[in-house]
């Protein structure tokens, strides 16, 4: 009897196993096709690029390690744009935690019209980025700017010049990454909401102060979200490209302070034509992307507690 | 008023409540005492906007500027609309827009149900390079797809920008997928009972449920292509046949001083997506809440 009762599901399960393959790989056959086509294939033909001279006019010529010993050696805008990119990103990068986690924390103390904040905060998000580029740099006008208007209205001081000051730029571009950190906030509030009211209650009852359950209990809890937006961030910034292009028309000025790297790699490839080069840099980048997301995954276990979920 | 005496009275008999609702109190009208004034300073960028695509070139040179236009300069707005020209690339715009959006839509339904709803063995191989893909900086790839296209003499054309979407795209595979995964089993297994193929289940039984989900990829892939810039840099030289982005930075460079112009334009190309965002809040909002939580 048993041994009957379940032989003829088996029977079916195997050809519904067989099925499943076939439909598996049917409906995944156009990511599967896009994943070799867009990716596998270009992916290891830039590497090989990337050891070429490459005009794209003529075919490709070995070159070995020459690019990347150029790049290192003898190439001062490549190192300009690095520590430009880094910088970019060591400020950025925790600056846009901080507000955007401080901005989330006080809208999740429900007060009323959350939803007006909510909305006025994420509104930067939808300005497109290059009439994001262009609007700063008329808010950031030196001589009739909105910014030292008000600055000198307010407190009478002269204000600098900004993204026309090579010692400004940086900090100005800064400071526009943080006008729009409303998508981040959207993200740290959804992880807020997630928090169970009981954890705040047992911290209540146990004497804990508004600092004390902040620290203890909210930002423990969303430690993961934090981690989410700081790789999305930090891939973000290495690639940070479109408002400082449309800011400098493509050549970083002044003084290259706003050459960052995704833009100097862009310059060789699709102005100058450096397609091997350009293809070294790419990898550089790649290799960058991979190796620093990985070392916050592998940080993560230290401070990001998966206990909630 | 009857609840607050209520209310008092039931915290005289525990203080340490009554204390609790007090500090409450103070600590949400700290929190409107932050966020006020803050708002106020996001909200600077836009007023100024707006109030310089409505003054003439005489009162942008103004110092120190003034906040009401007066006169208020509405032909700005038509006088940008006519140089850039907003209309051409408007519809070229949408023409991208809606053809990626359509391939993006299908492919990546198709592929997300396949990780989420049939079991195959490198099922889970596939999910997890399709999140490590997510990660890639797209420069890795963007030289020798263009060298690619090149030989296609797909240059110049819509069709890099297009042709890609009906491979599917990581992100609304994984969105997607996410959302899949909450439909129950059940409904899927009565279907193939009642002898319904796997492409009739995904097409009645679980696209059907998942509408908010595929209303977000499409929401998400229509801003990604109103916004893209990098995309149409590379691929478009013929300035006819520019999106409105790219045509945007085009205007910025022959106008670079015509601040009412620019800020015309910039308005132009903001407002529909301020618009498009009231209209669908919750999608909006949901759906990148939903990137966020199960990353």
């Amino acid at each position: 009897m048993m041994a009957e009762a379940s032989a003829l599901p088996r029977r079916l399960l195997r050809t519904q196993r067989q099925r499943n393959i076939v439909n598996g790989l049917l409906f995944a056959a156009p990511w599967i096709l896009g994943l070799l086509l867009f990716y596998v294939y270009p992916i290891f033909s830039s590497l090989y690029y990337s050891f070429c001279d490459y005009s794209i006019l003529q075919a490709p010529k070995w070159a070995g390690i020459r690019n990347y010993l150029t790049l290192f050696t003898n190439d001062e805008k490549f190192i300009k744009s690095i520590y430009n990119t880094l910088y970019y990103a060591f400020f950025a990068l925790p600056l846009g935690l901080v507000w955007g986690v401080s901005i989330a924390l006080l809208l999740n103390m429900k007060v009323k019209g959350v939803s007006v904040y909510r909305t006025i905060y994420f509104l930067p998000v939808l300005v497109p980025d290059v009439a994001l580029g262009i609007l700063w740099l008329w808010v950031f006008n030196p001589q009739l700017g909105i910014l030292n208007a008000l600055l000198w209205k307010w407190f009478h001081i002269v204000g600098p010049g900004w993204l026309s000051d090579p010692a400004w730029a940086k900090p100005s571009v800064i400071i526009i990454s943080l006008w729009g950190v409303g998508q981040a906030v959207v993200i740290y509030l959804a992880g807020l909401q997630d928090v169970p009211q009981e954890l705040y209650d047992a911290a209540e009852v146990d004497g804990a102060n508004a600092w004390q359950r902040i620290r203890n209990v909210t930002i423990p809890m969303i430690t993961p979200v934090i981690l989410f937006n700081l790789i999305i961030g930090l891939i973000g910034a290495f690639q940070y490209f479109t408002t400082a292009y449309v800011i400098t028309t493509g050549d970083g000025r002044p003084a290259l302070s706003l050459m960052f790297y995704a833009m100097y790699l862009y310059q060789n490839a699709f102005v100058l034509y450096k397609m091997g080069y350009a293809s070294a840099m790419a990898w550089l980048l790649f290799l960058a992307a991979v190796i620093s997301s990985y070392a916050l995954f592998r940080s993560s276990a230290r401070w990001v507690y998966y206990g909630g979920q | 008023m009857g609840g607050e005496t209520v209310a008092c009275q039931v915290s005289t008999a525990t203080g340490g409540a009554r204390r609790r609702r007090f500090w409450r109190r103070i600590g949400r009208l700290w929190g409107h005492l932050a966020l006020i004034p803050l708002s106020i300073v996001y909200m600077i960028p836009f007023f100024w906007m707006l109030s310089t695509a409505l003054k003439t070139d005489r009162q942008v040179m103004v110092w120190p500027p003034v906040w009401i236009p007066n006169p208020i300069a509405w032909d700005n707005f038509p006088r940008a609309i006519a140089f850039f020209p907003f209309w051409r690339f408007l519809a070229n715009t949408l023409t991208i827009a809606v053809l990626a959006m359509l391939g993006i839509l299908i492919s990546s339904s198709l592929v997300a149900y396949s990780l989420a709803r049939i079991r195959w063995p490198g099922r889970d191989l596939l999910f997890g390079i399709t999140v490590a893909t997510m990660m890639l900086p797209y420069q890795v790839t963007i030289i020798p797809l263009f060298v690619q296209f090149t030989r296609f003499k797909w240059i110049n054309t819509y069709l890099p920008l297009i042709v890609p979407a009906w491979f599917g795209g990581a992100f609304y595979i994984f969105l997607l997928r996410q959302f899949f995964m909450t439909i129950p089993q059940e409904l899927s297994d009565a279907a193939r009972i009642d002898g319904a193929s796997e492409f009739r289940t995904f097409y009645q039984i679980v696209l059907p449920l998942a509408r908010p989900a595929l209303a977000t990829v499409l929401l998400f892939e229509f801003l990604a292509r109103w916004r893209d810039f990098q995309g149409p840099l590379i691929y478009l030289q013929d300035p006819r046949k520019y999106t409105i982005s790219l045509g945007l930075s085009y205007f910025r460079l022959e106008h670079s001083t015509e601040w009412q112009l620019l800020m015309a334009a910039s308005l132009t190309l903001t407002i529909p997506i301020i618009m498009l965002y009231f209209l669908t809040q919750r999608t909006f909002i949901q759906g990148i809440a939903l990137t966020g939580l199960k990353g």
